[in-house]
């Protein structure tokens, strides 16, 4: 087993997916990726990633029902949520710092600074 | 029968009166009026059948055959014209509180007093015969009842008559329910109440005793009229006889027209007494269908008599009563009885109030305020004495007819009584009609008028009879007065041939027309005189305004208005209506001089208690006037004529300004709503952008920071790249393009296009796609040609949509897609199949909204910019064209577009 920090990526897209990924990757972090809700759900019991970068908009089931699942189970209350979504009204990114995120960044985002913000998190 | 079982029935049925009319009062104390009903007005007017009616129709027709029918026909004209002349009486009265056709007459003609008096004292004698034949029918049909000789003539026994016990019983209701309030305009509730139960009464027995004479001692109308033609005497009853001619019909028919709204009890009935106007809506066919029912078995009745008693004595007259009481009906007799008892009792209850209304309106008010010369002190001073005249007055009336009934009458043929009464009120026609309908109508012209009508009336009605009673010299009748032949008052200037009824009718009209309208062009009017004219000619025009504009000129002062008041009607009463006036009309009453217009107000409450003359008397006693010029009459009514128009006007400009409004907000919602769709629109197009724009960036740096990355990984990346801007400009031009569609600014470049080709080559450029996913395609399509007028290139565009829907939906391997086109007569389908996993029902018709599947994160997102088939749709739309979709048979779905065949 690694010492390496976990990260879950979240989103149904499958190139921010691709880079995302890379991104972790490269910066030194364990990373699972997950393209839909259901499957994040499966994820983040299972492996109890560190922090967890979540689009909002998905079909299945949406970013903000993983977050009050994360936030509500016990075993998991470490765990750090990032939101990345297009929604960029002021009450989404609101509704998303109160279901206890940690961060909320509108897309399109620079990789560079969320990059800086995720270590600054997990650090 | 005896006596007193007669009287005992008279003197219960009068308390059953009385119960009617105290429990109308009751009830409208409750504020539940009964006589607030169009079929209580209706019976109401009933009242013009009276004991003549009842008892001597049967008389006449045995006599004279259908001729009765010409009084009861000419009623039934009339009530056609209610609403027209009567409505506009009813408004006039209303609005100037006019309590009797005197006060009407003489507020026309600019409250002229002697008009009132004049109009008062042609009633009386005209009428007060006729009330007293409602005496003489009731105390003949007690005496047939009772089997006793008529009552001798004269005052001898006047305490064994019963007549003169039943004429005190009536006084005693008159004046318990004709004078409860001082204010006459107000409505008597209780004496409308018995009215239109005693027109009940009496057209139930009335009935009551044809179907017993035409069922019971006949067998139906058949049997009556069959015997009847047999026998010769009765055969010439069924037409127009040698007795009828053609002038006494129309005579008779116009003479009862007028008797409806003229004779002082239909006045008092349906003007005075109505309450709303609309009842005369009602009472324009229900009133003649009673006189309809009351006439009906008239002619069986009288054939019954004639057949059965036309041997004996008995005269036709009381066969109504005669036929039951000799076949033995005891119960039915007495019904019969108390039937032309309320005919009779009506009659006298109501003209006698109307008639007492003038009486001491007119005369005996004036009078008594003329000697007490008027001291404006008391409280309520004036009410009782006012009262008190009321019922005297009342009383005179009843003992007057009662008089002539016994010292009188018995000079007369009393057949011809009631139409004397007709002619005399006839006089008054002229006058009233002439003065709502036109303007030049004037005082002196209307006094001339009745004058002169009252003249002719009274030599051709009136001194026949006299000198046939031998209070005057016969020779008069036979060689005419002054032995001058043209003047023999049965023939005037020689005209023969006239029953004297119709010849008394021709001629007082016509001397009467003449002279009304003779003089009324030739009198110069008072201001007061061409102001009631303006109001009374277009009430309908002024009934709402006339409270606002007054025609008077002077000072007054409010104590002395409302002492004035106060002496009527008690001096909080009139305190109370002053105050809700003045509230009503924002006249302050802190300044101790009136308002003109409270003047006007407190000389029309008067008019209500003394009538508009004595009103007039009154309020200019206590004020100081100022005579008011004509052209200052003019210009007032000119001013409310323009404030009239520009009322009118400003209502039009502001109905034009709301309807603008409304417009403007309806437009402005809309603008709302276009509003919020766009940017609804526009927020849902940013956030499509906002994913590809983030992967791009994302992949972009990636490559940019990476320069050690391998070359397979950098390949992917940079691909990845170039499929997202290309979905991007995808995306961008899908937005534009549907922008152009829906504002209207694409242009359809129409030509005519083969379908079948243009199938074709769409599925041909989604070929690959199908190859590459696995997926079977299928067509069907007819083998005519379709040629369609399209724009060619947006179809392309339809069809390719709905193809890589298609494709997106299916399953790799086992997708099967089938295009197909159908027809009918004026419509091309194309239909796109599917088995892919279909879409849900509810969803059928959401989907061609923009984004749709961007709003619907329910659904599976597939590739694409959610824009295709909302696209689609515009475009078949811009071709007349429709789209839907439909569920198959199996689990896909099945787009249909159609387009109009050419």
């Amino acid at each position: 087993m690694s010492n390496l920090q976990k990260i879950l990526v979240v989103d149904d897209d499958p190139y921010i997916l691709m880079s995302l990924e890379f991104l972790m990757k490269k910066n030194g972090y364990e990373v699972m990726v997950a393209r839909n809700g259901t499957e994040a759900l499966e994820i983040v019991d299972k492996q109890i990633p560190h922090l967890v970068l979540l689009d909002i908009m998905m079909p299945d089931v949406d970013g903000y029902a993983i977050c009050k699942h994360i936030k509500s189970t016990k075993k998991l209350k470490e765990a750090k949520v990032v939101f990345m979504s297009a929604k960029s009204k002021e009450a989404d990114i609101q509704k998303g710092y109160d279901l206890g995120a940690a961060l909320y960044v509108t897309k399109p985002f620079s990789t560079r600074e969320l990059m800086r913000q995720i270590k600054e998190l997990l650090s | 029968m005896s006596n007193w079982v007669v009287i005992i029935c008279c003197l219960f049925y009068l308390c059953l009166l009385f119960g009617v009319a105290y429990y109308a009062e009751y009830k409208q104390k409750k504020r539940k009026s009964i006589i607030n009903n169009p079929y209580v007005y209706a019976l109401s007017l009933a009242v013009y059948c009276t004991a003549w009616t009842y008892y001597g129709s049967v008389g006449q027709a045995s006599a004279k055959g259908i001729e009765f029918l010409a009084v009861y026909i000419g009623p039934t004209i009339m009530a056609a014209l209610f609403w027209p002349v009567l409505r506009k009486i009813i408004r006039i009265c209303k609005t100037q509180r006019i309590n009797s056709i005197a006060d009407l007459i003489s507020t026309r003609y600019g409250k002229n007093f002697s008009l009132a008096i004049a109009v008062t004292l042609l009633c009386m004698i005209g009428i007060i015969p006729y009330i007293a034949l409602q005496l003489k029918a009731i105390s003949v049909s007690i005496n047939i009842l009772s089997g006793t000789e008529n009552s001798p003539a004269g005052l001898g026994n006047i305490f064994n008559d019963n007549t003169f016990y039943i004429a005190l019983a009536l006084s005693f209701f008159i004046i318990l329910f004709g004078t409860r309030s001082i204010d006459a305009s107000e409505k008597h509730e209780g004496l409308v109440a018995a009215i239109a139960f005693e027109s009940i009464i009496k057209l139930v027995a009335f009935l009551a005793v044809g179907l017993f004479v035409t069922y019971g001692l006949f067998d139906g109308f058949e049997d009556i009229f069959s015997k009847a033609a047999n026998d010769a005497s009765l055969k010439k009853l069924f037409t127009f006889s040698e007795h009828t001619s053609y002038s006494t019909w129309t005579g008779l028919i116009l003479l009862s027209m007028l008797a409806i709204i003229f004779l002082p009890r239909q006045f008092q009935l349906g003007v005075v007494e109505n309450v709303q106007e609309n009842h005369l809506r009602k009472a324009i066919w229900l009133f003649p269908l009673y006189l309809f029912l009351i006439t009906l078995f008239v002619l069986p009745i009288a054939f019954g008599g004639k057949l059965l008693l036309g041997e004996s004595a008995v005269h036709a007259d009381t066969y109504v009563l005669a036929l039951p009481m000799q076949h033995g009906a005891t119960l039915l007799t007495i019904f019969t009885f108390i039937g032309g008892f309320s005919a009779a009792t009506s009659m006298i209850i109501v003209e006698t109030i109307a008639i007492s209304t003038m009486m001491s309106n007119n005369i005996a008010t004036p009078f008594l305020l003329s000697t007490q010369k008027f001291k404006a002190k008391g409280d309520g001073q004036l009410t009782t004495p006012i009262l008190n005249i009321r019922r005297l007055s009342i009383l005179l009336i009843i003992i007057l007819a009662f008089l002539y009934d016994k010292l009188v009458a018995q000079h007369f043929t009393l057949v011809s009584i009631g139409m004397v009464s007709f002619a005399a009120v006839a006089q008054f026609a002229p006058a009233v009609l002439g003065g709502i309908y036109w303007k030049h109508a004037s005082q002196r012209g209307a006094m001339a008028s009745i004058c002169v009508g009252f003249a002719v009336w009274f030599y051709t009605a009136v001194v026949p009879s006299m000198a046939s009673a031998g209070i005057l010299d016969l020779s008069i009748v036979s060689n005419g007065l002054f032995g001058i032949s043209w003047l023999k008052p049965l023939s005037l200037f020689g005209m023969e041939g006239m029953d004297s009824i119709t010849h008394c009718f021709f001629w007082s009209m016509f001397f009467n027309i003449i002279t009304f309208v003779a003089v009324s062009l030739n009198s110069k009017k008072s201001a007061q005189e061409i102001y009631q004219a303006e109001i009374f000619v277009d009430i309908f025009r002024h009934s709402t305004t006339t409270e606002n504009n007054v025609i008077w000129k002077g000072t007054a002062y409010l104590p002395d208005l409302n002492s004035l008041l106060a002496n009527f009607l008690g001096t909080e009463r009139a305190e109370k209506i002053i105050a809700t006036y003045a509230a009503r009309h924002h006249i302050s009453l802190e300044n101790k001089k009136a308002d003109p217009r409270l003047v006007a107000f407190a000389e029309k409450v008067l008019s209500g208690v003394i009538g508009s003359a004595s009103a007039r008397i009154m309020v200019s006693s206590v004020t100081k006037e100022e005579e008011l010029k004509i052209n200052e009459v003019i210009h007032i009514l000119r001013e409310s004529q323009q404030m009239m128009e520009l009322n009118k006007e400003l209502r039009r400009k502001s109905a034009e300004l709301q309807k603008a409004t409304d417009q403007l907000t309806s437009v402005n919602e809309q603008l709302k709503d276009i509003d919020q769709m766009k940017d609804e629109f526009l927020y849902t197009v940013t956030h499509e952008l906002r994913t590809p724009l983030t992967s791009i960036r994302a992949m972009a740096e990636i490559v940019h920071d990476n320069t050690d990355m391998e070359e397979g990984q950098r390949q992917h990346f940079l691909s990845g790249l170039i499929r997202e801007t290309e979905r991007l400009s995808h995306l961008i031009t899908q937005v534009l393009n549907l922008e152009r569609y829906e504002s209207g600014r694409q242009k359809l470049n129409l030509n005519n296009v083969i379908l079948n080709t243009l199938i074709a080559e769409s599925i041909q450029s989604v070929k690959a796609l199908i190859n590459e996913k696995g997926i079977q395609i299928q067509t069907s399509i007819p083998d005519t040609m379709f040629i369609i007028r399209c724009d060619a290139d947006l179809i392309q565009q339809v069809m390719n949509n709905l193809l890589s829907n298609a494709i997106k939906f299916v399953e790799n391997g086992t997708g099967r897609i089938k295009v197909s086109v159908h027809t009918n007569h004026d419509e091309i389908q194309v239909w796109v199949e599917d088995n892919g996993r279909g879409i849900p029902d509810e969803l059928h018709e959401l989907v061609f909204d923009k984004f749709f599947q961007a709003k619907n994160q329910t659904l599976k997102k597939p590739q694409g910019t959610g824009l295709g088939l909302a696209i689609c749709k515009k475009i078949v739309e811009m071709h007349n064209g429709k789209i839907w979709v439909q569920s198959t048979e199996e689990t896909g779905s099945r787009f249909i577009f159609t387009l109009p065949n050419s």
